[in-house]
């Protein structure tokens, strides 16, 4: 398959230039070719006007190009000096390793780009925008000129990716050049000179800033004008469909991940669950949906309490279930579309009579399933793990929301997915929410919250630490996120009163 | 910094895959890769036991020694010799009715046996115990047949199987709820529980409830003629009814797979286990439910063997054909049609081979060794597809299967 046909990309010295485009745009493999990780079939690269050739990340490095990776290449129970001159170790006499060199060397980098950073801290103990910064200084002593990164925001909240991009800001003063993947058209504006935009691997435009609007880049990406925001009326909340009281869940390890958490969702609306990944919000989905024991409080569905619940009751009992991580969680990829349909409905009726299936039924139902949700699929037999990520996400909200449900759990339901597939998706739970469905959402994607929600919670350390009605001011939530504008509230059922 | 070898496989495939087991991979390439790596295989390990032939034999080595002299002397020794020892081979395996008689009664408790650890596979369970429960399913088989006397056939021969089966299920049943309760992986517990089931046969030959009056080695009486499996082409072919109880076997395995709901939750817990349990699916139960049906799959193979063929117990009666099985499960591709295909190769080998050993004097050991390599070649596709040219069909299929143990 040709990822990459044909593109022509400059990048200025002392330019932060982005590289726009969706998930499968071919942005990843234009940096590896980028960073001599894979080859180009045909055309050339130039540093400063002569053509280089690329065998191996480190003719890459050689030639001045650092790359900062979408999942960091840290060892985690090393020092940040440690990591940092992993691959290209200081050595003294007796090919001993100077670690104290290694240690100044970090300080001064530190200091020159305004990047605060221990050189002695375990990685692992690190935020993970502390980590980034890690790469980051990696690659600048190994003398980048060229700095990649791959989608750097993807795990930072709003407050450390403003932190980055003051990074990037001093970087490009002295002189650096920055190539800054993302999917996200709002942080190209205020932080790129020049914008790059990548559709099916090939270069659809370029533009600056000034000249150009979100409205207009989604478009470029897209291949057609989308909608931005999600259309939907106002909620009419019904009855109580999931109350949570006082829930106390400790994670793998024993740790308390959910503390003496309480939140109430209405037949009708959506909640939002907002809260930078690893502050419980796993956990929670986890023990709403029979996974994990709850160590503490009580959850009930439609007044019934689900103590003890195995997770096959919990599917009965109405809960529809989106996993955080649907290839992992949700879809088995060597099984075909139609037996992901009925993953966890094979052994009803029609799909199956007693212990006899119905491999009918399962195939026909597919391909109705597949017709009504735009499942795009050579065919149902087809394994769903040849599908794109935004086809998987279909196939599991068709399987979830064509059995009778009460309750929707989707953990970052549009994570990883192109701009056309979020648009679906969220276009499906407002459906869902309009026919009379409890809708709860977590995700650490603001925009997705704030695009969907009718009620938003802030989780922050297992705890719930403000709750604000849909449509509220971003930095406001996105401080709540960062945990820096804590707020005790009785708890969320009374949460229209605290927005007050 | 990022290993420059990796470069193959997508973007999205570098990412780590933290649901995935060793067993969720290998079952991926077993079902997933195409049946031509599989044939190829079997043709390299054949081309390669040619070349052992040629070095078996003495008179051939000897004609290679002035090769640069008489370079068509070697050539046509050798080729000589290869064909003699393979066309013995052939006409051992499938040359004559007792030929292929013989063939059928050497593949009948490898299949058996390799259903059941083939079952194991799709439920991403690596049974390594087919032996104990073979062993157990013929201890428990032999002493049913010859301890109850004067039963009618129709009633002692299908209680001595049953029994069989029910033995090999237990014995599969230990290592199943081990795993499904402790989360003991059932590659060491299977692994012993083949040496207590040895042991324990051992033991219970000296006993003189097992032990033949009058015999101090120990070896049981025989099996009653009303517990024996019938023969089916006359008293002087060794052909027996075994073959039909693990055909019928294989058309219960693939119905169990492939129609049934206990089927599918065993394939969705050996495909994704963490899938499984999102989807409601209990892991736990599938895993038992797998290793007895697997254990007593292979306990038919016991039975069999003791009641078909060797009508009696002694020590090591169950001639390794549990550990075959794995090898006849992993060459059958995990699938119930597959492993009745590779039983009855690896059976066509074994008989053809000793006929080999007698026509050619070539020794039977490099059957043996075939086998063996037909195995690593299926374990290595990307070896086989690097010596005959040819390219992955699909992404992600070239990935090696034994990387490392995963979970």
């Amino acid at each position: 398959m040709v990822a990459n046909d044909g593109i022509d990309l400059i990048v200025e010295d002392g330019e932060i230039h982005a590289l726009l485009g969706e998930n499968g745009a071919g942005k990843t493999t234009l940096m590896n070719v980028l960073y001599g990780l894979y080859h180009a079939d045909e055309g050339e690269i130039l540093i400063d006007g002569r053509p280089v050739r690329f065998a191996s990340p480190g003719d890459a490095i050689k030639a001045g190009i650092g790359m900062v990776h979408q999942h960091f290449m840290l060892i985690p129970v090393f020092t940040v000096a440690e990591n940092v001159i992993l691959g290209d170790e200081p050595t003294g006499p007796l090919g001993l390793l100077d670690q104290s060199r290694a240690r100044s060397e970090v300080r001064e980098l530190s200091r020159r780009f305004g990047l605060a950073v221990d050189p002695d801290a375990i990685v692992e103990d690190l935020p993970v925008g502390v980590q980034q910064r890690v790469e980051i200084i990696k690659a600048l002593l190994r003398e980048a000129r060229l700095l990649i990164l791959d989608e750097p925001t993807a795990v930072l909240t709003p407050q450390e990716t403003e932190d980055l991009f003051e990074v990037m800001r001093s970087l490009r003063a002295s002189g650096h050049s920055i190539l800054f993947i993302t999917h996200k058209l709002k942080e190209v504006l205020p932080i790129a000179d020049r914008i790059t935009v990548l559709r099916l691997g090939r270069v659809v435009g370029s533009t600056v800033p000034a000249e150009s609007d979100e409205q207009q880049l989604a478009s470029m990406m897209v291949g057609r004008s989308v909608l931005l925001r999600v259309a939907k009326a106002p909620a009419e909340p019904g009855e109580m469909v999931l109350e949570v009281d006082d829930l106390t869940v400790l994670d793998e390890r024993g740790h308390t991940a959910v503390d003496h958490l309480s939140l109430e969702v209405r037949a009708g609306e959506i909640l939002a669950i907002a809260g930078v990944q690893g502050n419980g919000q796993t956990e929670l989905v986890e023990a709403l949906t029979g996974l994990l024991a709850p160590a503490g409080g009580t959850i009930r569905v439609a007044g019934r309490s689900l103590e003890g619940a195995r997770p096959r009751a919990v599917l009965r009992a109405g809960i529809a279930h989106v996993p955080e991580d649907r290839v992992r969680d949700g879809l088995v990829a060597s099984f075909s579309v139609a037996e992901n349909l009925v993953l966890n409905t094979y052994d009803l009726e029609p799909f199956a009579r007693g212990p006899v299936m119905n491999p009918g039924a399962i195939e026909a139902s597919a391909k109705q399933r597949a017709g009504e949700f735009d499942i795009r699929t050579p065919s149902v037999k087809a394994p769903v793990g040849t599908l794109s990520g935004g086809n998987q996400q279909k196939v599991i909200i068709a399987r979830e929301l064509t059995r009778p449900i009460k309750l929707l759990v989707a953990s970052q339901p549009t994570r990883g997915l192109d701009v056309g597939s979020i648009e679906y998706v969220h276009r499906r739970i407002v459906e869902a929410r309009d026919q009379g469905d409890a809708v709860l959402i977590v995700s650490s994607e603001l925009d997705e919250v704030l695009a969907l929600a009718d009620r938003i919670v802030v989780m922050y350390r297992g705890r719930i630490v403000g709750e604000r009605l849909g449509g509220a001011d971003r930095d406001e939530i996105g401080l709540l996120m960062a945990g820096s504008a804590e707020e005790r509230t009785a708890g969320a059922g009374d949460g229209g009163e605290a927005v007050g | 910094m990022t290993d420059p070898a990796v470069k193959a496989p997508a973007p999205e495939e570098l990412a780590p895959q933290p649901g995935r087991t060793f067993a969720a991979r290998l079952l991926d390439e077993l079902t997933g890769g195409p049946v031509l790596v599989t044939v190829l295989a079997v043709i390299t390990a054949l081309i390669v036991g040619a070349v052992l032939i040629v070095f078996s034999d003495e008179n051939v080595l000897a004609t290679w020694g002035y090769f640069l002299a008489a370079p068509g002397d070697a050539l046509s020794a050798s080729w000589d010799a290869i064909t003699a020892a393979y066309g013995a081979l052939f006409s051992g395996a499938l040359g004559s009715a007792s030929a292929v008689s013989e063939t059928i009664v050497a593949a009948t408790p490898l299949i058996l046996a390799g259903l059941g650890v083939a079952l194991g596979f799709r439920a991403g369970l690596f049974n390594i115990g087919a032996e104990g429960q073979v062993i157990a399913g013929g201890l428990a088989a032999g002493f049913v047949g010859f301890w109850l006397h004067g039963l009618p056939v129709v009633v002692h021969l299908p209680l001595a199987v049953l029994v069989g089966l029910a033995a090999g299920a237990a014995w599969g049943f230990i290592p199943g709820i081990l795993k499904a309760r402790t989360g003991a992986h059932e590659v060491i517990t299977t692994i012993m529980l083949n040496y207590v089931a040895a042991y324990l046969a051992l033991y219970l030959l000296s006993t003189s409830v097992f032990r033949r009056p009058g015999r101090t080695d120990p070896i049981s009486e025989p099996v009653e003629v009303s517990a024996r499996l019938p023969h089916l082409a006359g008293q002087n072919l060794r052909l027996h009814a075994g073959i039909l109880v693990a055909l019928l076997g294989a058309v219960a395995v693939a119905w169990l797979l492939g129609r049934s709901t206990w089927g599918f939750e065993l394939r969705v817990a050996g495909a994704n286990p963490s899938a499984a349990q999102t989807a409601g699916i209990s892991v736990a139960r599938a895993t038992v439910l797998a290793m007895v049906l697997s254990g007593g799959l292979a306990g038919l193979a016991g039975a069999n063997q003791v009641l078909g063929v060797q009508y009696t117990l002694a020590p090591g009666f169950s001639g390794g054909i549990g550990f075959e099985a794995i090898t006849v499960a992993l060459l059958g591709r995990a699938n119930p049609f597959g492993v009745v295909v590779a039983a009855l190769l690896f059976g066509a080998l074994r008989a053809g081979g000793l006929q080999m050993q007698a026509v050619t004097g070539t020794p039977i050991d490099i059957v043996l060794v075939i086998q063996s390599l037909i195995v690593i070649f299926v374990a290595a596709p990307e070896l086989v597809r690097a010596i005959w040219r040819i390219k992955a069909a699909r992404g992600g299929a070239g990935q090696p299967v034994s990387k490392g143990w995963g979970s």
